[in-house]
């Protein structure tokens, strides 16, 4: 073994392999999937929102993607269906995730519509879930002694907010909680196309 | 289901393939074991001598006096092959030195992040104020100041040094090695700032935004050149295994770069199997490869032995080569992409259990009867705890790939500790124990308090296993919490949290002994400390050859 041209030749082979397989393949697969008729693209405030739970690392510990019945309780949960590539049509960058530090969101929207605890809850998780780790979010607000007119105040819990002042939510955590509410993919799938994931 | 009877059968053709590649191996005499190759990392009559540069003159004695007890040199070494070694040191040292230098600064950047995002999962309201500061970001600048910063500039540092020794030849082209190394850098500066700021890709092991890939893209593909020079210059007949997984993991890893961050191409499903294609060829055609070639290199040349079996380190190079590529999928069983897709990465990550026993039964081979030279040795301390937990993780991530398991420990912090397990257990340590080698070459000094490398090495060393042992146990606790749909969701978490707080401990105990590492690096960087000249000393600044070896 003393020749680069086989060195050179093997590496790219393998990893051309691996490339059809893992990139190419499934491209050619999903390209052609329909976005289901009641999945509706992104509205502007929902793809900042987008940003804001990609800027965040809101997917390191959330997923989005159900799984099957006969592999976790996912809908026993009330997480959802099984998701399908179509539910991702307009998804990018894609967010499945790798992690369920806390729970699935692909139907977050569904399963919990008040934009109010949504705020809330980002402000301080604690004061909804009492044994959540979810790092708080106060510096997606501002807090003010008086609100002024086109404030959104968050209604919190008695005791949350420092004392005298209101809390008040900034664009971001508007933009955020938007899209949280557009995640729903409670809509049926055909048995065809899911049969497409097995 | 007819996708995942196809897609094994075609492993069953794949087998058969296999099949007559051994007949034909056979054939060709290549189980004929081939001691010449193995030996071409030594130069004549150096077979039988220890060399570990990290040790003191006194410890070098101690050192040589186990092997010669073993294996004795037949002949005096060749000075002229030994002073083509010292000339080829020489010409690396420069740009080593930065990598080395990189490595350090990135090692502790992402140790105290992952230590405040590690906190932080069990004390979610501790610095809560300032965005940048968020578990979200604070975690992704831990892996990119880890994955990018450091074990990339150390397997840079390793590859950079090794080849020119390896070939027998000055480096060439050392300036566009250096250049490579600053636009990779500057590219890893510039995104942890931009995942810090809230700038990200949004996807992980490629969170660095794709206006700021280019620079790390284009370093990559700049070190690649002095590799190609100092190819094509080589005086050896012979490639030494080590030359074939750094040359490959080079090309391997700038063209993984290059597809996964393609802007506007991948979405949606497709796009999350290209990330997990990428995700976990950086670590198995990069990082594992590298340290792989690195334990080939290291481990025979501090105990003075060739590597038993020769053809199976190049069988497992190959097997590698064709199984690792195709196992990312095993990320995303149970997940919305294809059947076909994730049952042949299941099949592969099984089959990936070929090449980590050819590793492991050739390092037991040429370390039999030698393990006990460990005690005398830090070096090869950090080479045999690496390999061996090569091994564990390995094994590990193939169990982890079945069906059955990954539904536990899919989505669950076990996922966590086993990705410690390779990244650290195997490739950091590898890499410090490069490190602890090439420097007193590079620097022609010696380490100054050889006492903080055992202090690093056990703080390092317990500190992993307590976090892996701990957090998985945590993470399967987890997992099995998850699974059991009687059991409110947050019972998963509440349980894990002394898992955490124990990580926390144990990443702590690892980030101490990385400002061990650090601090002694630069205090020998800087000629702090006790100033001793002996065996270490590979040749005095006069360009002597003076003793040791």
């Amino acid at each position: 073994m003393e020749n680069e041209a086989k060195l050179a030749a093997g590496a790219a082979v393998s990893l051309g392999i691996a490339t059809a397989a893992l990139v190419v393949l499934p491209y050619l697969q999903v390209r052609d999937v329909e976005p289901p008729a009641r999945l509706k693209p992104y509205t502007e405030a929902q793809q900042r929102g987008r940003q804001v739970y990609i800027a965040n690392g809101c997917v390191y510990c959330h997923s989005q993607q159900p799984r099957d019945r006969n592999l976790a309780p996912d809908a026993e949960r009330g997480w959802g269906r099984p998701s399908v590539p179509a539910d991702y049509s307009y998804d990018r960058p894609h967010l499945l995730g790798t992690m369920r530090t806390g729970p699935d969101l692909l139907n977050i929207g569904a399963r919990q519509p008040s934009a109010d605890w949504h705020l809330g809850h980002l402000y301080q998780p604690r004061a909804y879930v009492g044994e959540s780790n979810m790092p708080a979010y106060p510096f997606l607000f501002v807090r003010r002694e008086r609100a002024r007119d086109d404030d959104r105040v968050v209604s919190l819990p008695p005791g949350v907010a420092p004392a005298g002042q209101v809390v008040v939510a900034t664009r971001e955590a508007l933009d955020l909680v938007e899209y949280l509410l557009s995640l729903d993919r409670t809509y049926p799938i055909l048995p065809t196309a899911s049969a497409a994931t097995e | 289901m007819d996708s995942a009877v196809a897609s094994l059968l075609a492993a069953f053709v794949l087998s058969i393939l296999g099949l007559f590649a051994f007949i034909w191996s056979l054939r060709k005499g290549l189980l004929v074991e081939n001691p010449r190759a193995a030996s071409v990392i030594f130069a004549r009559g150096e077979i039988g001598r220890a060399d570990d540069p990290a040790l003191g003159e006194s410890g070098h004695e101690a050192l040589q006096a186990q092997v010669a007890r073993l294996e004795r040199p037949a002949e005096a070494t060749d000075a002229a092959q030994v002073h083509d070694r010292i000339e080829a040191d020489r010409s690396s040292a420069f740009p080593v030195f930065l990598f080395i230098a990189f490595a350090c600064l990135w090692l502790l950047v992402g140790s105290l992040a992952g230590v405040i995002a590690s906190i932080k999962l069990h004390e979610p309201d501790w610095l809560v104020d300032a965005a940048w500061l968020t578990f979200g970001r604070m975690r992704t600048v831990h892996l990119n100041a880890v994955i990018y910063g450091f074990a990339s500039n150390g397997c840079l540092a390793v590859i950079v040094w090794l080849l020119p020794r390896l070939l027998r030849t000055p480096l060439r082209g050392a300036s566009w090695a250096m250049l490579g190394g600053a636009f990779v850098n500057a590219g890893v500066a510039a995104g942890i700032g931009a995942i810090a700021s809230g700038w990200s890709d949004g996807m992980e092991f490629l969170e660095i935004p794709w206006q700021i890939d280019i620079f790390v893209f284009a370093g990559f593909a700049m070190i690649i050149l002095p590799a190609l020079f100092t190819l094509a210059k080589r005086k050896v007949e012979h490639l030494y295994v080590s030359v074939w997984y750094f040359g490959a993991s080079l090309f391997w890893i700038a063209v993984l770069f290059l597809v996964a961050n393609l802007p506007g191409v991948h979405y949606g499903v497709q796009q999350a199997t290209t990330n997990w294609w990428y995700g976990h060829n950086a670590l198995g055609l990069w990082f594992t490869p590298v340290s792989i070639g690195a334990i080939y290199y290291f481990l025979p040349k501090i105990i003075g032995r060739p590597i038993r079996s020769y053809n199976l380190s190049l069988l497992g190079f190959w097997t590698l080569a064709f199984f690792y590529p195709q196992v990312g999928a095993h990320h995303l069983i149970g997940g919305p992409v294809p059947g076909w897709l994730t049952t042949l990465s299941i099949v592969q990550s099984v089959m990936m259990v070929i090449p980590v026993i050819a590793f492991t039964i050739n390092q037991g081979g040429t370390l039999r009867g030698r393990m006990h030279l460990a005690r005398w040795s830090p070096t090869l301390r950090f080479m045999m705890f690496g390999g061996l937990m090569y091994l564990a993780s390995s094994v590990e991530g193939s169990l982890e790939a079945l069906r059955s398991v990954n539904a536990v420990a899919h989505f669950t912090h076990f996922t966590v500790a086993h990705a410690h397990l390779g990244m650290y257990a195997f490739v950091s340590m590898v890499l410090f124990g490069a490190v602890y080698f090439m420097l007193p070459r590079v620097l022609a000094r010696e380490w100054p308090y050889p006492r903080l490398i055992d202090v690093h090495f056990w703080l390092a060393a317990i500190g992993i296993l307590v976090y892996v042992v701990g957090l998985s146990i945590g993470g399967w606790l987890q997992g099995l919490a998850m699974l059991d749909a009687s059991r409110p969701f947050i019972e998963s978490v509440t349980l894990t949290m002394p898992w955490l707080q124990l990580r926390s401990l144990a990443g702590t105990a690892m980030t101490i002994g990385h400002f061990v590492f650090v601090g002694h690096v630069l205090a020998m960087a800087l000629g702090v400390g006790p100033q001793r000249s002996g065996a270490a000393r590979f040749w005095d600044p006069a360009g002597r050859l003076a003793h040791g070896k």
